[in-house]
């Protein structure tokens, strides 16, 4: 027993350490950084964090990036919602290989898609627009959101469904006042992980935008290769892009493998 | 189009009258791969109107799975797909060569898949 | 799970059918039409037949990336796939280290993977480093990742081991909780070891939740592209350059349109075909139980 612990506390050791350093570089001077090591700030400052948020070519990028995931979201768990609902509960022509074609867009490199994806949004005037990226990750979001919908609502009894429809509710009613207060838990999963995939992809995120929806990711990267090395800003950059995630990890632990196994735990 | 067998060119000739839709341009459409995305959109047309006139089984094949219609088609196309990418990765011979290869394949993935 | 057949259904699934054909087969569709062209220009394009793939199919660069990427991925999955589980073993079950457990496993999976490169970038240094410090001054060894294939290597291979193994932790962590109670108290009475409860009752019923994880984690590290990038940008040389980041390289810093139309034909044929397998196995499964 103490052995097994011993080891899981080495694993978190493991886990935590990259994390830590990040966030102790953030709060190091530059000339510490580059000086001899130093395993916690003896210098603590947080002009990094200064520096980020009063320049706009910084903050703009958080809000860009924050303004398309959400708009990834919302329309990922819109159109996903009735789809799954139509999955978990009826067979129709074609299902199954419509769901697998879902997955097959899960699974399918981002890099394939975005050669043509650069003139596609192109012709549609959407260059460099939030909706842009929020409509690309919907590529990989949606088939996600309808994938763990659909294991949250085949746990739903359908006893349920069928004594709604007999005392004559209509299906829109059923829906919204029945059905989705039960798969709560579900909806708050499923728009976390929208939010989470979004949030973390760069590839599509960079090739569609240039300034205007510049996202934070974007931002980082040209950095790194224009402005040579201000380790500390980057490190801060850094760690200000784990928090949200970080507060929202929280409230959806206890789902988290669910929406990881695609709703089929 | 020079390779174009002798008998086809009339039919070649009125193809070539089409023009993408002005928004389309930009996809650079030529008329073999429009022609290849209409027999796939056709396929699929066929396959949804045989299931409703005439639901398919699941079968056993010669696959560890049981398979539909519809999986069969999906596997043999896949399959011919790969047999073309092979033939052009390994020999420098002829194309149609694998695409008669890929007709056979596609009939016994039909058949006894 | 008998369904109703309803095609009215279908109804509800449309407006996901079109967003997602708005983005994918649009796009499929455009990169079918590139790989046989040779494209100078708006409108100046030659029909080139299948030359494209006979020239992407014999060179150096995708056979180079494909071979990588497979050993890439089959490493990926014997380090993580074992890794995952043993440690998930060892998770307490109830109580507030649970709690804590699970939160702080999950925390590398929800940082942009840009960040994830950076954090290893920096953390992997020999100079501002702490792993590279360790490495080089305690250790004594010669690691530096930007000029030694092999360290670079590792240093791309351990990062998505920190990266990713959660995600198998977090998975066979469910899989061990939906297990009854009743079947450790059987194999209690029955007097069986460990090693026979994990083989017998622990293994057989993460079978569901394994097939997932190794799904996931074949298919996101065979598209992996932003961390290497940020890491090491495929060097050095070409050492870990992997199909993803051969393929941008050719379609937005070379721009040759037709040859990387082509590259994207095989590398998607490629995904598809694993798909496929991996989704018969996941609904077999899913009968079965």
């Amino acid at each position: 027993m103490r052995k097994r612990s011993l080891g899981l506390i080495l694993y978190f050791v493991f886990l935590l350490l990259p994390i830590y350093w990040l966030l102790v570089m953030s709060l190091k001077t530059n000339q510490e950084i580059l000086g001899p090591i130093t395993f916690w700030p003896e210098n603590l400052t947080f002009q990094n964090y200064f520096t980020i948020f009063n320049d706009p070519s910084w903050y703009t990028g958080y809000i860009n990036s924050f303004i398309y995931v959400v708009m990834n979201t919302a329309i990922s768990l819109t159109v996903a919602l009735p789809a799954a609902y139509a999955f978990s509960r009826y067979r129709f022509v074609g299902d199954k290989h419509m769901f697998f074609w879902l997955l097959t867009n899960r699974m399918a490199p981002p890099a394939v898609f975005v050669l043509p994806f650069f003139q596609l949004y192109q012709t549609f005037g959407l260059f460099d627009t939030h909706v842009a990226v929020a409509l690309a990750h919907c590529l990989f979001n949606v088939p996600l959101a309808v994938w763990i919908l659909e294991g949250f609502m085949s746990g739903v009894p359908r006893e349920i469904d069928e004594t709604a429809y007999l005392d004559g509710m209509g299906f829109p009613r059923f829906f919204f006042t029945v059905f989705m207060p039960l798969i709560k838990a579900g909806i708050g999963v499923t728009a976390f992980f929208c939010f989470m995939f979004s949030w973390v992809e760069l590839l599509m995120a960079r090739t569609l935008t240039s300034v205007n929806a510049k996202p934070i990711a974007a931002t980082m990267t040209r950095t790194v290769s224009a402005a040579g090395m201000d380790w500390g800003l980057l490190a801060a950059a850094g760690v200000l892009t784990i928090i949200p995630g970080a507060i929202v990890i929280y409230f959806v632990r206890n789902y988290m493998a669910k929406g990881f196994a695609l709703g089929r735990v | 189009m020079e390779n174009v067998p002798p008998f086809l060119v009339p039919l070649w000739t009125w193809l070539q009258g089409f023009q993408a839709p002005e928004a389309l341009r930009w996809m650079n459409w030529t008329i073999p791969t429009a022609l290849f995305f209409i027999a796939i959109g056709v396929m699929l047309l066929v396959m949804t109107l045989l299931e409703l006139v005439w639901p398919t089984q699941e079968r056993k094949g010669f696959w560890p799975m049981p398979t539909t219609r519809g999986d069969r088609l999906f596997i043999g196309l896949l399959g011919a797909a790969f047999l073309h990418l092979g033939w052009l990765g390994i020999t420098d011979l002829p194309l149609w060569w694998a695409s008669i290869l890929a007709l056979g394949w596609f009939t016994v993935e039909m058949r006894y898949g | 799970m008998n369904k109703t057949w309803n095609n009215a259904a279908w109804l509800l699934v449309v407006p996901v059918f079109l967003l997602v054909a708005f983005s994918a087969i649009i796009p499929l569709m455009t990169v079918v039409n590139y790989a046989f062209l040779d494209i100078f220009g708006p409108g100046e394009t030659y029909w080139v037949g299948t030359d494209w793939f006979r020239q992407v199919l014999a060179s150096d660069d995708f056979q180079g990336a494909l071979v990588r990427q497979l050993i890439f991925s089959g490493m990926v999955l014997l380090i993580e796939i074992p890794l995952g589980i043993t440690v998930a073993l060892a998770m307490p079950a109830k109580g507030w280290t649970a709690s804590l457990a699970l939160v702080l496993m999950a925390l590398p999976l929800l940082i942009p993977w840009n960040v994830v490169g950076t954090i290893w970038q920096i953390y992997g240094r020999g100079d501002i480093g702490l792993m590279g410090w360790f490495v080089t001054r305690v250790l004594g060894l010669d690691y530096n990742y930007t000029a030694d294939p092999l360290a670079a290597w590792i240093t791309v291979l351990v990062m998505d081991v920190w990266h990713w193994t959660p995600l198998v932790v977090l998975l066979c962590y469910a899989g061990l909780r939906a297990i009854p109670d009743a079947f450790y108290q059987a194999a209690a009475i029955d007097g069986a070891s460990k090693w026979k409860v994990f083989r017998y009752i622990q293994l057989p019923k993460l079978r569901g939740v394994l097939l997932i994880a190794v799904l996931l984690r074949f298919m996101d590290s065979f598209m992996i592209y932003t961390e290497p990038f940020v890491v090491t940008g495929g060097g050095p040389g070409n050492a870990t350059t992997f199909l993803s980041q051969q393929l941008v390289k050719q379609a937005l810093g070379q721009f040759d349109l037709g040859p990387a139309a082509a590259y994207s034909l095989v590398y998607f044929l490629i995904i598809l075909l694993f798909s496929f397998v991996f989704y018969t196995a996941m609904s077999r499964i899913g009968q079965a139980e």
